[in-house]
């Protein structure tokens, strides 16, 4: 548990760091994220060699915890928010709309454009449901 | 130690108000539970209303509570790492999924950015507030960033982008059902795509496919997003 949470910390202070070396237009975390699946992975190719065992053990525990409560993270900058909604009725209708056309549209857009290329591609339509880690 | 007195300690000790938080959320998620997950009933929408609610009743101000929420808060860092896991463990899905994966990445967040910008110009919204709504669907860091950057107002944007979360968060599953999509990859990248954390938990609430894939939709975005924003806004200029 605590090892998998320094893994976590690790990557990110990792990431803060290239970040803001490099100037990436990017959030740090992402960057640990990336970081991570490195890791992960040359721990796979370490453990392959010296015998068996899951590459990612070490955070999946920690992961599994964060990721199962997700929500729970946006709760106090969404509290925060609740301050400015009347910045929200300020500005009117075409807020509200502009939410809920955008967004419905954002998601068709991006799970039809999924599928067709999905389709375009030779034997790779698989269902997918049968291919995930049930963890 | 009068009752008010200890009031007094209390309401404004962090103890407080994390305690509340965490209470708050496992009140809102044993509701939506009960209410068998229904998309209408999030619970990231709920608990934030419980502790809106009570900061009201308790005259407490938002930078006391965060004294205490902020240990929360911070978790959203390494949350954002520890997707490195499902990701993981989905790799052979991701590595054959990659174009599918871009198309839909390039044509999403162009849907996503234009048709906000779009919908705020014909209602003949002032600059500062199509700049403000333009990143609306990527994680509120980096959408707040780049409103500052095109000349929006952050506190604007922050409030946006947890509406716009929540609102694809409630629709998603409603939306793909009557679409007839079956794909959890496709479904949980576009919700992530679409409304970034706040989508991404409950596409794992939903499948853990759906749960990586949106995921990773929110990483990929965040990087797009502050490139093509500036872009689109100058065509409006």
């Amino acid at each position: 548990m605590i090892i998998g949470f320094a893994a976590l910390l690790v990557c990110q202070l990792a990431g803060e760091i290239t970040v803001r070396w490099l100037g990436l237009p990017l959030p740090g975390p992402v960057v640990g994220m990336m970081l991570l699946v490195v890791a992960i992975a040359l721990r796979s190719l370490a453990l392959r060699r010296f015998g068996g065992g899951k590459a990612e053990a070490p955070v999946s525990h920690v992961a599994d915890s964060l990721l199962g409560n997700l929500g729970l993270l946006f709760v106090p900058a969404g509290v925060g928010v609740v301050q400015y909604l009347d910045l929200i009725a300020a500005n009117g209708a075409a807020i509200g709309i502009a939410i809920v056309v955008s967004t419905v549209l954002a998601l068709v857009a991006t799970v039809v454009t999924f599928r067709v290329v999905k389709r375009l591609l030779p034997a790779s339509d698989a269902p997918t449901s049968d291919a995930g880690d049930r963890a | 130690m009068t009752p008010f007195a200890l009031w007094v300690y209390l309401s404004t000790s962090p103890l407080l108000w994390l305690t509340g938080t965490l209470i708050a959320w496992l009140a809102a998620s044993r509701i939506a539970v009960a209410c068998g997950r229904h998309p209408l009933v999030n619970p990231v929408m709920l608990a934030i209303a419980f502790v809106a609610v009570a900061l009201k009743l308790a005259h407490i101000d938002y930078k006391t509570y965060f004294d205490g929420a902020q240990f929360v808060h911070f978790l959203l860092g390494p949350a954002t790492v520890a997707l490195a896991v499902p990701l993981w463990r989905n790799r052979d899905l991701v590595g054959r999924s990659l174009l599918p994966m871009l198309a839909a990445l390039t044509v999403g967040s162009l849907v996503a950015v234009g048709s906000t910008i779009a919908i705020a110009a014909l209602f003949g919204a002032p600059f500062d507030v199509i700049a403000s709504l333009a990143p609306k669907s990527v994680t509120a860091p980096v959408a707040m960033a780049v409103s500052e950057r095109t000349g929006g107002l952050p506190s604007l944007t922050a409030a946006v982008v947890v509406a716009t979360g929540i609102f694809g968060a409630m629709i998603v599953t409603p939306l793909m059902n009557r679409l007839g999509i079956k794909d959890w990859a496709a479904r949980g990248f576009a919700v992530g795509l679409a409304s970034h954390g706040i989508g991404t938990a409950r596409a794992f609430a939903v499948h853990p496919v759906a749960g990586a894939f949106s995921g990773l939709a929110m990483a990929l975005s965040a990087v797009v997003t502050p490139i093509l924003v500036p872009i689109v806004l100058g065509i409006l200029k």
